[in-house]
């Protein structure tokens, strides 16, 4: 699996000849960082080489880094100098590691668009990163031209994270609310959301108010680091 | 010389055949459709936003209400991802019994489908017939589990427990006589493993009565030969998986080209289409549910004759026995903190798919070593086939967009999530 995993990988270096970087990804799985702004040369290439023929999109997703590996709950010294077992504040997060912010798999971006490509003719798997420059405004190019099926996968990462996508037919939100305001899979939007509705008995219809509930943690967020699974202790 | 016009109309989203809470939005020219407009979202509860703030194994739960028509398999997708990251795999018993239910979820599945798409375009009978084999199959549900629908069984390592000796029995009313119920009552005398070996020698004969209703039925072939038509091609590029693009003719099924547990020890057949029509898809998806009844007698045969553990001994991902904990207090502080807390996975990112009865059914998961998930998405078929309605259904009459819809397989709990 693993000499199929890394031809494939040689046939992909190839081609894109530059336009995407490996990164380390589990035993049966290719990860390339692409720069947004050679996805859509990319897109082409994987799509029709012969020899890769990605020719189904199987999935348009993205990912919000702006909290990885932030806790909510400090216990990295527990085996050192006993349990320091303090209860950050509900809200607040904390680094799990002894710097102020931990490094983010995209190079310091806030936000990547990840594709999973299929291919169909020749049966393997490739996942692109992208990350979007701009932590305010994102934007990475459209891929509709080339996927068929990428039309509503976009909207819906536009809906729910806010990105852009440069030369959507039809970018308008999909899964929320006719006049949603936000995105909410950011990971600064509340799980509760901002707002809720109620029926007005004297206005005779349904109006929207600011959430009545407090946000509150069931379980608190803890990142513990376990020997078992660090490669390198594992020889 | 008056002003002609499209007429645009709203279908949905409380109508009985857009299956749950579709809104569609058409423009009509006549009664020929110009344009589709599906507004979806009316069923979006934001599992993946959820999943986020709990443990692991308390996202599972959620997973059965993606689509709610097959749930074990949208929890076998969720549960592979876990096992990836953490690097275990499930007992040879267990895969087994995964492969089992899949494929009974499979036929409840295409049972549902069958007669939800047969009462939309006209055929009202094989909806009952359809749901009393159905029923069936939830009691089979409900022994393993405890829930008729919502399993929640599967879990990283395994399945939750073995399965059970006895097959539960239905008692006499006053809706029932005794003698009734002896007879409701003859294939569950044994384990439940006997009584799935006597529904697969049974069901056959029960596609075959579906079959006798639908396939050469006049009517039918006039409501789905030629609907819908997807080349190939098309279907690729509109991401089709699973039945939808085995309709029009590629032969890709993940049981058989990526294999996942057990399924390449497994005897069975991809049925593929010719034309990529309604009619196609329908014969596809009946042939289906024999395959998986050929898939369920290899693997209950098997699971009679090895028993085994269903779960990984990692303390890690399994909690202790109840009588460990009532001697042992460190088997306390484990089982607390397993079901408080739950365990961190290593860091890192996967894709795990599955051939959910709709198509492929993906579980893309980011952990960044806490213990909830950091991301987790849910790369759901019907999304991708609805998303392509609009071209499915463009030039069609009006009363084809139900036979489409009712192709599509659609079920609102994965498409809006």
């Amino acid at each position: 699996m693993s000499e199929l995993i890394e031809a494939l990988a040689r046939e992909v270096d190839a081609q894109l000849q530059g336009r995407g970087t490996r990164v380390p990804s589990l035993p049966r799985e290719l990860t390339y960082d692409v720069p947004a702004a050679s996805l859509l040369d990319a897109a082409r290439i994987l799509r029709d080489h012969p020899a890769l023929r990605f020719d189904l999109l199987a999935d348009v997703t993205a990912v919000d880094y702006s909290q990885y590996r932030l806790e909510q709950w400090a216990t990295h010294s527990a085996s050192g100098t006993g349990c320091s077992r303090g209860r950050a504040p509900q809200s607040a997060l904390l680094p799990a590691e002894e710097h102020a912010m931990p490094p983010r798999p995209v190079a310091g971006h806030r936000f990547a668009v990840v594709y999973h490509l299929l291919s169909v003719a020749n049966n393997h798997r490739i996942r692109l990163r992208v990350a979007c420059v701009s932590d305010e405004e994102p934007v990475v190019d459209s891929v509709v031209a080339v996927w068929a099926s990428a039309n509503w996968f976009e909207r819906e990462v536009f809906d729910l994270f806010g990105i852009f996508f440069r030369g959507h037919p039809d970018l308008r939100r999909i899964l929320t609310d006719y006049g949603f305001v936000g995105h909410p899979f950011r990971k600064d939007f509340p799980l509760i959301g901002n707002v809720e509705v109620r029926y007005d008995e004297e206005r005779k219809r349904v109006v929207y108010q600011p959430v009545s509930i407090e946000p509150r943690v069931l379980v608190p967020r803890v990142i513990r680091d376990d020997n078992r699974y660090n490669p390198a202790l594992k020889q | 010389m008056s002003e002609i016009r499209n007429y645009t109309m709203n279908f949905g989203p409380q109508h009985p055949s857009a299956h749950g809470v579709l809104r569609l939005v058409l423009e009509l020219d006549g009664e020929t459709i110009q344009k589709a407009d599906p507004h979806i979202g009316l069923l979006h509860r934001g599992t993946e936003k959820l999943a986020e703030s709990k443990p692991f194994n308390q996202s599972i739960g959620y997973m059965d209400r993606l689509d709610y028509v097959s749930m074990m398999c949208n929890e076998h997708a969720y549960v592979l991802a876990i096992e990836n990251l953490l690097g275990i795999q499930a007992p040879e018993r267990a895969q087994y019994i995964r492969v089992m239910f899949d494929e009974i979820t499979r036929i409840l599945n295409h049972l549902m489908w069958i007669g939800a798409h047969a009462i939309d375009i006209g055929a009202m009978t094989v909806f009952l017939l359809a749901f009393k084999e159905r029923e069936e199959l939830m009691d089979v549900y409900e022994a393993v589990s405890g829930a008729r629908m919502h399993a929640t069984y599967y879990r990283p390592g395994g399945v939750h427990r073995d399965l059970p000796e006895v097959m539960p029995k239905y008692q006499a009313s006053k809706w029932h006589s005794q003698k009734e119920i002896d007879r409701f009552n003859e294939s569950r005398q044994g384990s439940m493993l006997d009584f799935i070996v006597a529904f697969t020698r049974r069901f056959p004969k029960c596609v075959d009565d579906y079959e006798t209703l639908l396939t050469d039925n006049r009517i039918w072939k006039q409501r789905t030969v030629n609907i819908g038509v997807v080349t190939p091609e098309r279907a690729l590029q509109l991401g089709f998986t699973g039945p939808m693009l085995r309709g029009s003719g590629v032969e890709w099924d993940l049981r058989k080209k990526q294999p996942y547990e057990v399924y390449d020890r497994m005897d069975f057949d991809i049925p593929v289409g010719v034309n990529g029509d309604c009619y196609d898809r329908y014969l596809v998806r009946v042939e289906e549910m024999r395959q998986s009844n050929r898939i369920i007698a290899q693997c209950a045969e098997w699971l009679q004759q090895n028993p085994g553990p269903v779960m990984v001994d990692d303390r890690k991902v399994r909690a202790p026995r109840r009588e460990q904990m009532k001697g042992d207090m460190e088997s306390l502080i484990h089982h607390f903190k397993f079901f408080t807390e739950g365990y961190c996975v290593p860091e890192g990112e996967t894709y795990a798919a599955v051939e959910a009865p709709k198509g492929e059914l993906g579980v893309y998961l980011v952990s960044d070593g806490a213990n909830k998930p950091y991301r987790l998405k849910v790369r759901a078929p019907g999304f991708v086939h609805l998303s392509a309605l609009d071209e499915m259904v463009r030039g069609h009459m009006l009363a084809d967009v139900v036979a489409v819809i009712g192709t599509q397989d659609i079920v609102f709990g994965e498409v809006d999530r």
